[in-house]
């Protein structure tokens, strides 16, 4: 079988030069029998690449340890769920899913692709055989999947206990997902410079690539959050990890294309802006993946310093180069076709909340390489932490918060006095109430209370654009409410559903507050002793500690505490930390002991144990107990974005506003009748 | 009149064992055999069959490990076991960590020596360079780190409203030109755009 995947890994390698070579050419040269070529060589690389895909999985279920990343990646006693992952868990195997869904969502562009832009298919073709046969190159020369070991382990190593976790067996593939569907729009950023169409054309036909690999970003962010939280037991789930910032550089850049596109659209401006957004995506897609395989930055996430780091900056950098050339050669061809009338419009705000989108990109990247650049420029390595990025990001996100808030507000292409005062009215009221209630009821801290101000203002906004906007629908077409409020989003998803996602986002940062209440101690328990906390909202909870167990589970020598939970004298639960020592099939440990943490969540805080260890080999156990405040509200805003998300690529829509449109023009036509008639 | 209740011969047997056997003396309390798990309120705690499976031996927690002073200092310094965090949230989240605990204690000693939280972070540094803080001092290159993105984001944003303003400009220009070749609407035109606006922003 390892034969029969590096077979298809060196076909795959030659089909993929072919498909760049014919799609190129075809491309140029309008060669109808190239431009097949290149389609069909889209189609045969993923197939190819499907059967590696599936040599490397049969092994792994096969627990063939001759195979190095068998070994590596699993032991016999590994659940079959985690099996599966272990497709990706290593470096290999990563790199293989990334070149298969890459020819996969290629093959399904050929496929979609409407047909008045298949102009830009042979191109397309290319840009992703290009990509494609990159990451063939790596697995080929640096890391071979199927590469055999010289003897045969009895047992594997084992998968890393920290992605034995369910959140792990989703969170790499929508990053994954999230990372290679920027190649797509990318591919026809490229297409367009190209073949030299760079009217709107282009940006239509990557309206639904661009939301989905925003939405398979936004998706694996919440759930690497998720997975930080649940698993790696230090009570947080963001840490400005490099890894993490490298998958929220190209979602910043490809949040700010989402808005300012709709300029470009309705305006025909900022042409030059939008292109090298989505060049810019690309590339930091790319910079993040080398981020996580070169070693180059110290990362928790990091996969083993390899040569693979050596072929991924020599493509970055050419691709840059090659990038940076095409992109100059053809701004004269990218000329406006309308100014901006007023600083006060919607054009404005949306090119200010891109200015604080790509703010906070380049300022995370500044601080996510500022160990290279202090090396570079002082000799000395210096790195930046949390506290630093905090200092530095918490002004900007604040700043953006506010304008999620103003930009639905301003009318397009300039708003008068008295208009700004009907829409901000209600926001800005909601706002200082908001504000008020929370210092009212204690809080002191100025950036939470001006989070909290500035999400009811945002909130306000939404509300107020929904309001109108079924009130409207039920004057005209005398609709129910319920029927009006569906019916406005149905009618133009792109604008509703993004102000759903307006509201996970807000969400998300009245969450991001409840860090700053956090509380937390550590104590070591006999059985029958307790500790209590005092969360914020004025409760006190008791943990009493019952003792510990040891027993094994399939892969595991398990130590679990049991804590009884009280609040305010009230029982309310049992929680049981626990503590890992993984092994492989003849008992012998396999990582160093890890910790499963014991989690209760409600609305309004979580309480979070840990159990670190136990005094002197007796039950009395060492714990760390957290309370942490509004975590769930991060989950249900990842929910919520993500639905707001769906909505807005959700298929169909224009039928519906066609008819909206063509009934507003009969409306018009009809008035206009009667107006004539006076 | 109530009625007697009847109780079958079967039912009296029963009731009446059972009352024998709560008569019983109840046997008196065995200590549990060294070694063996005990659950009594504050006891001591039994040994546990595998204390190697727990990981690391660790001491019991003290009022000074919790204390908010003590904390606060570890989470200015940063861990050397390539975790990333703080060495606070490191000995407190990976007991595996064979760093973190010997800063802890350093942390005590120093702090029972007498010295300040500024005084402890210090010495860390003389010990082991700028690398063990989690923020760099706002000082020479990390300037660039803490205030160089505002700077270009402030420059930016005026280097934005200036281009703006010139767009609006020159668009008014545009307007300027072309104005006299618009045509001019009627009365009933301008009626409906009113009315039409009215419903629109309704």
């Amino acid at each position: 079988m390892s034969l029969l995947g590096e077979f298809a890994l060196w076909i795959a390698f030659l089909i993929g030069i072919w498909g760049a070579a014919a799609g190129f050419t075809g491309g140029r040269t309008g060669r109808a029998d190239l431009q097949r070529s290149s389609r069909n060589a889209v189609f045969a690389l993923a197939i190819t690449l499907l059967i590696a895909m599936f040599a490397v999985e049969w092994l792994l279920f096969a627990r063939d340890f001759n195979v190095e990343y068998v070994a590596a990646e699993t032991s016999r006693n590994l659940p079959t769920f985690y099996t599966w992952s272990a497709l990706y868990a290593g470096q290999k195997g990563s790199l293989l899913f990334w070149a298969t869904v890459l020819s996969i969502f290629g093959s399904l562009a050929m496929l979609l692709t409407a047909p008045r832009h298949r102009i830009y298919l042979p191109y397309v073709a290319g840009v992703v055989c290009v990509v494609a046969v990159f990451f063939i190159t790596v697995m080929l020369g640096a890391a071979n999947p199927f590469a055999r070991l010289p003897f045969t382990p009895p047992d594997g190593n084992g998968m890393n206990p920290q992605l034995q976790n369910p959140g792990m067996v989703f969170h790499p593939p929508m990053l994954y997902l999230g990372y290679i569907s920027i190649t797509i729009p990318f591919a026809f950023a490229v297409a367009a410079l190209l073949s030299k169409r760079l009217d709107v054309d282009w940006l239509v036909a990557i309206r639904k690539w661009t939301i989905l690999s925003w939405l398979f970003l936004s998706i694996g962010i919440c759930l690497g959050m998720w997975w930080a939280y649940v698993e790696l037991g230090w009570g947080g789930y963001w840490a400005w990890d490099p890894v993490e910032n490298a998958s929220f550089l190209p979602w910043l850049v490809m949040t700010a294309f989402l808005h300012s596109v709709m300029i470009q659209e309705k305006r025909g401006m900022l042409k030059k802006w939008n292109l090298g957004l989505i060049l810019a995506a690309w590339v930091l897609s790319i910079f993040g993946t080398f981020i996580t395989r070169s070693g180059v930055i110290q990362s928790v996430h990091s996969f083993t310093q390899s040569p693979v780091g050596s072929y991924f900056s020599v493509f970055l950098f050419v691709s840059i180069v090659l990038l940076t050339i095409l992109y100059v050669t053809r701004l004269p061809l990218l000329q406006t076709e309308a100014y901006l009338e007023s600083l006060v419009s919607r054009e404005a705000s949306f090119l200010f909340n891109n200015l604080m989108l790509v703010g906070i990109a380049v300022t995370v990247l500044t601080l996510t390489i500022f160990p290279i650049l202090s090396e570079l420029f002082t000799g000395n390595k210096i790195q930046m932490k949390p506290p630093a990025f905090n200092v530095v990001n918490v002004p900007l996100g604040l700043a953006l918060l506010a304008l999620t808030g103003i930009g639905p507000l301003i009318a397009w292409r300039r708003a008068s006095i008295p208009n700004l005062k009907r829409q901000f009215a209600v926001p800005v009221a909601a706002g200082v109430a908001g504000a008020l209630i929370v210092l009212v009821l204690g809080m002191r801290q100025v950036a939470p209370i001006v989070t909290i101000g500035l999400a009811c203002f945002v909130m306000g906004t939404v509300v107020q654009e929904f309001a109108r906007g079924v009130r409207a629908r039920h004057r005209q077409y005398g609709e129910m409410y319920p029927l009006a409020f569906f019916r406005l989003i149905a009618r133009n998803r792109r604008r509703y559903g993004g102000y759903v996602v307006h509201t996970g986002m807000v969400m998300l940062f009245v969450a991001f507050t409840g860090m700053a209440f956090k509380i937390e101690t550590e104590a070591s328990l006999k059985p029958g002793e307790s500790v209590s906390l005092r969360s914020p909202y004025g409760w006190t909870y008791t943990f009493k500690h019952l003792g510990v167990s040891q027993y094994d589970a399939l892969n595991r020598q398990v130590t679990a505490g049991t804590v009884v939970v009280s609040r305010d004298g009230k029982t309310i639960g049992t929680m049981v930390p626990e503590k890992r020592q993984h092994v492989d099939s003849f008992g012998r440990p396999t990582f160093q002991p890890s910790t499963a943490v014991a989690i209760r969540s409600d609305l309004r805080e979580d309480l979070y144990v840990v159990l670190g260890g136990v005094v002197g080999g007796t039950e009395t156990a060492v714990y760390r107990f957290t309370i942490n405040p509004l975590v769930w509200w991060v989950w249900y805003g990842g929910i919520v974005v993500a639905f707001g998300g769906v909505i807005v690529m959700w298929p169909g829509g224009t039928v519906g506003s066609n008819r909206v449109a063509s009934g507003y023009t009969a409306k018009l036509a009809a008035a206009n009748a009667v107006g004539a008639g006076e | 009149m109530r009625e007697p209740v009847a109780v079958s011969r079967r039912s009296f047997m029963a009731m009446s064992a059972g009352l024998v056997l709560l008569q019983t003396p109840a046997r008196p309390p065995v200590a549990p055999p060294p070694g063996a798990d005990s659950l009594a309120d504050g006891g001591a705690a039994g040994q546990l069959a595998d204390p190697d499976r727990a990981g690391r031996p660790l001491d019991p927690v003290t009022a000074r490990d919790n204390d908010a002073a003590i904390q606060a200092i570890e989470k200015r310094l940063q861990c050397t076991c390539g975790c990333g965090l703080d060495v606070y949230t490191c000995r407190t989240t990976d007991f595996s960590c064979t760093y973190s605990p010997g800063y802890h204690r350093q942390v005590l000693a120093l702090a029972a020596s007498g010295m300040t939280g500024d005084e402890i972070v210090a010495e860390f540094v003389k010990e082991h360079g700028e690398s063990i803080l989690m923020a760099p001092p706002r000082r020479g290159f990390a300037l660039v780190g803490y205030y160089g993105p505002w700077t270009l984001v402030g420059l930016a944003a005026v280097g934005l409203v200036l281009l703006l303003r010139a767009w609006a400009r020159r668009a008014a220009g545009v307007a300027v030109v072309e104005s006299p070749a618009s045509p001019v609407p009627t009365p009933a035109e301008l009626e409906l755009v009113r009315r039409e606006l009215q419903h629109f922003e309704s």
